[in-house]
């Protein structure tokens, strides 16, 4: 088991004026190889709980165990949860600093004190997965365009071959071609390595897409779990928790409402294509 | 280093908080040095009591007001130390290997000391009492009068608002920034002084480049909105001086009267309570 979460809880800034239950009582498991959607409305917790996973805050209360270690434990071994679970910010592109491309998405495997020719081959394996050509090596990061420093700060992580890839965001600010690219070197990333991915963002049509679980957080609790086939039918809910519904969630919503009786479990293109091929002729 | 309270306003509202800002800033000076000037134990107990009084009436808590000190307390420290074993005079109180400690170094320590500690009690109730825009329209108001001079008062007032009004943004940023490098194994704190140093180049770097980036957006927004400097520029909220801040000033002065009396017939009269500094 990948993840294993109970009771968690966390205050920010216990005992000051500004103390706010970010995550409340949040129960969760997360198996090897899953492809989980985390969403939730903005103060939900999602990054919160996603700052855990890696040990970057721990818990003010409950347990959690990341790949069998424990992180309530105070000498756990912060290296080595920050290996088995890599996570990508929001906007990474962000934190490039080094001279050159290489250096960058060497950081990570040099922070595990890993031999320079394991570091070398890493880094052009990272490369080659989020699609950067290998001639960009020497380059500097802020020579780059956008998308090319995202895939390189994405590579930053993947270069620690983490077995399980935590994403805040990581299509947000993207165009369409570019979401793309991101979303099919994650799902690479998934089929070539068994990895266990979390994947938080605010596209329901993209979770609906890519995830085969998704997790929801309102309110600093966990709402939701399931498919997403369970979850997004449950159009009511998520509308009353601020949330939006995938495109053909919102289509049979309407539909149903002029008494179609279209089934809610359609939240994809093709299903909902496919469902109107089979009951047209009526 | 969230709890930064040197440099933080403190919405409350008291007497002093409704003080034209260009009082409380001379006022600040005033104290600081009258701080430096104030010769006796007296007369620096006069101005910890006058600060004192001036957070009574402003309605802050003393303990926000510690938390200015704490951030110091290793600096006092460094100058106490420096001074009661460097500065030599008077009767030897301790003797041990190359070490001194005398009866006037001891007291020059602790004025010393004492002239830190007021200093940033004077700074800090400024800062907690005047907000950050009217701090600046205050500067901005009290070097004006430069600007026929060629001093470009206006300029430096904007772009203390924009630092001030940066902080609290620059400082999520290199949270965030921290905790990504974090994620990817950096260490920030651990290994020695120059260990240290290192680990914060990934720190450090995007956080200017992110500045500089920040800097150029608000450059454009501004220039979008008409900005084009001081020149012609009028203020929806003009300061005008009131009743309060004449009492204020009268006040300041009278005080000030005290502290020189005090400098100038104590020391002349008692010398010990002078401490011969």
């Amino acid at each position: 088991m990948s993840i294993i979460i109970k009771n968690l809880c966390y205050t920010y800034g216990t005992g000051s004026l500004f103390e706010v239950a970010a995550l409340l009582d949040v129960n969760l498991e997360i198996n090897d190889g899953e492809y989980v959607g985390l969403i939730g409305h903005t103060g939900s917790g999602k990054s919160t709980l996603a700052q855990h996973l890696n040990g970057l805050l721990r818990p003010s209360s409950g347990e959690i165990m990341v790949e069998g270690i424990d992180l309530t434990n105070k000498k756990a071994d912060l290296m080595a949860v920050r290996q088995r679970v890599g996570l990508v910010f929001q906007y990474p592109e962000y934190q490039l600093f080094e001279e050159t491309i290489y250096k960058d998405i060497a950081f990570g495997p040099k922070n595990l004190k890993l031999p320079e020719a394991e570091i070398k081959e890493r880094v052009y394996e990272a490369m080659t997965l989020v699609g950067l050509d290998h001639s960009l090596a020497e380059r500097s990061p802020f020579e780059l365009s956008g998308g090319q420093k995202r895939r390189a700060a994405i590579a930053g992580v993947l270069s620690m071959r983490p077995k399980t890839l935590v994403l805040d965001e990581p299509i947000a600010g993207l165009d369409p071609q570019g979401k793309k690219e991101i979303l099919t070197l994650i799902d690479q990333y998934h089929e070539q390595y068994g990895a266990t991915i979390v994947i938080i963002s605010h596209n329901m049509d993209d979770i609906a897409k890519v995830a085969d679980r998704v997790v929801v957080m309102n309110k600093g609790t966990k709402a939701m779990d399931g498919t997403p086939k369970e979850i997004f039918s449950r159009h009511d809910e998520l509308l009353g928790m601020g949330l939006g519904l995938p495109q053909m969630a919102e289509v049979v919503r309407e539909l149903n409402k002029r008494g179609k009786n279209v089934p809610t479990d359609i939240i994809t293109q093709d299903q909902l294509f496919a469902y109107i091929q089979t009951h047209r002729a009526v | 280093m969230k709890d930064i309270t040197l440099g933080q306003y403190y919405p409350v509202d008291s007497p002093i908080h409704r003080l034209d800002p260009r009082v409380k800033i001379i006022a600040a000076f005033l104290l600081i040095v009258l701080a430096f000037i104030a010769g006796t134990f007296i007369g620096y107990a006069a101005i910890a009591l006058f600060l004192c009084g001036i957070t009574l009436i402003s309605k802050i808590p003393f303990s926000s007001l510690f938390q200015g000190m704490k951030s110091i307390y290793f600096l006092l420290l460094f100058t106490f130390v420096l001074n009661v074993f460097f500065f030599t005079g008077g009767e030897v109180l301790v003797h041990w290997w190359i070490f001194t400690i005398t009866s006037q170094g001891l007291v020059r320590a602790v004025f010393m000391a004492l002239r830190l500690l007021l200093l940033v009690t004077a700074a800090t109730m400024l800062t907690l009492t005047t907000s950050p825009i009217a701090l600046t329209d205050g500067i901005e108001k009290l070097l004006s009068p430069l600007q026929k001079i060629g001093f470009p008062a206006h300029e430096i007032a904007m772009m203390m608002t924009i630092a001030l009004r940066f902080i609290p943004t620059l400082m999520e940023e290199t949270d965030k920034i921290m905790k990504a490098q974090s994620a990817r194994g950096a260490v920030f704190d651990r290994g020695g002084l120059w260990q240290r140093a290192k680990a914060i180049i990934p720190l450090l770097i995007p956080l200017f480049v992110s500045a500089f980036r920040r800097a150029e957006e608000l450059a454009q927004a501004m220039e979008a909105r008409c900005y084009h400097g001081g020149k012609g520029r009028t203020r929806l909220k003009v300061l005008k001086l009131g009743g309060a801040d004449a009492v204020a000033v009268i006040v300041l002065l009278l005080f000030t009267g005290m502290i020189l009396v005090d400098k100038i017939l104590l020391t002349q009269l008692f010398p010990l309570l002078a401490g011969g500094v």
